[in-house]
C-alpha cells in the first residue's frame, strides 16, 4: 500500500528505509509540518479529520498517476490524523528514482494533489482560545497553485 | 402518489458541515434526483450548510460530480473544502 493514514507520529526514518532501492540515485521527501502561525493568528495545535476509506483510495490514485507521468521507482505518502502539536509532521511524501529531476517533479505532483483531492480537513486551535476549520474557499478564490504550506 | 418521497438515502457530513448541521449522519426520504438537488434540499433544512465552490461529494465511497443521480439506498457523503497537508 502506497498511501497510508496513521493516528500517531509518522516514522519517517522507517519510511525512508522502506524506499531503499539499489537502482535509484536519489530520494526526494516532503514533510508537512504544523507551524505556529497562520494568516496573522498564533496557532497552538492542529486537529486533522480524515475520511480514511476515500483518502486511501484517492491517495493511491494520485501516486499511480505520478508513476505514469514520471519515470520513478518508489513512491509513498503517509498522512496523520487527530490532534497534532507544533512541529509535528502531518504529511510525509517520499519518491525515489534513477535521477533526481523526476523525483522532485513527482514529489511535488503528489503533495499538490494530496492537498486538494483527499477528504482531509484541519481545524486550527489558536493561542487565543478559539478554533476554526481551515477551508480552501480562499484558495479557490486566489486561484489554484497558491501554496499555503 | 407521484409526489411521495421515493428514495431512502443515508447522508453523512464531515468537518465544518457536521458542525453546521449538528449531526454526522442522517437517514432521509427524498425525491431529489441528483446530488445537487439533494444538497439544496438539505440547505433548506440546515440554513448554515454553505455551498462552498470547492465542496465535494461522494456516493457510496466514490467521488462524484454534483450532477450525479442518486438512487434508493445510496450513501451520500458531503465534504466541505478539503485542507490536507
Amino acid at each position: 500500500m502506497t498511501m497510508t493514514i496513521v493516528p500517531d507520529a509518522i516514522d519517517y526514518a522507517g519510511l525512508r528505509a522502506s524506499l531503499a532501492d539499489d537502482t535509484c540515485g536519489g530520494l526526494v521527501t516532503f514533510e508537512g509540518w504544523v507551524r505556529n502561525h497562520h494568516e496573522g493568528r498564533d496557532v497552538l495545535r492542529l486537529e486533522y479529520e480524515i475520511y480514511a476509506p476515500l483518502a486511501i483510495t484517492e491517495g493511491e490514485k494520485i501516486i499511480a498517476e505520478a508513476r505514469q507521468k514520471f519515470p520513478i521507482e518508489q513512491a509513498l505518502c503517509v498522512h496523520r490524523g487527530g490532534m497534532l502539536e507544533i512541529g509535528d509532521i502531518a504529511v510525509w511524501v517520499g519518491v525515489a528514482s534513477h535521477h533526481r529531476d523526476e523525483a522532485f517533479k513527482a514529489c511535488r505532483y503528489i503533495i499538490d494533489e494530496i492537498k486538494v483531492r483527499l477528504p482531509i480537513w484541519k481545524k486550527e486551535h489558536y493561542v487565543a482560545g478559539d478554533s476554526q476549520w481551515v477551508n480552501c474557499q480562499r484558495c479557490a478564490e486566489h486561484g489554484e497553485g497558491h501554496a499555503h504550506g | 402518489m407521484t409526489d411521495e418521497p421515493s428514495k431512502n438515502i443515508q447522508v453523512e457530513f464531515f468537518a465544518a458541515y457536521r458542525d453546521a448541521t449538528g449531526t454526522g449522519s442522517l437517514q432521509m426520504k427524498t425525491t431529489a434526483d441528483s446530488a445537487d438537488a439533494l444538497f439544496s434540499e438539505l440547505q433548506r433544512r440546515f440554513p448554515a450548510l454553505e455551498a462552498y465552490t470547492a465542496r465535494k461529494l461522494a456516493i457510496n465511497d466514490e467521488l462524484k460530480p454534483w450532477s450525479s443521480p442518486i438512487a434508493d439506498g445510496d450513501r451520500v457523503l458531503f465534504f466541505p473544502p478539503v485542507a490536507g497537508g
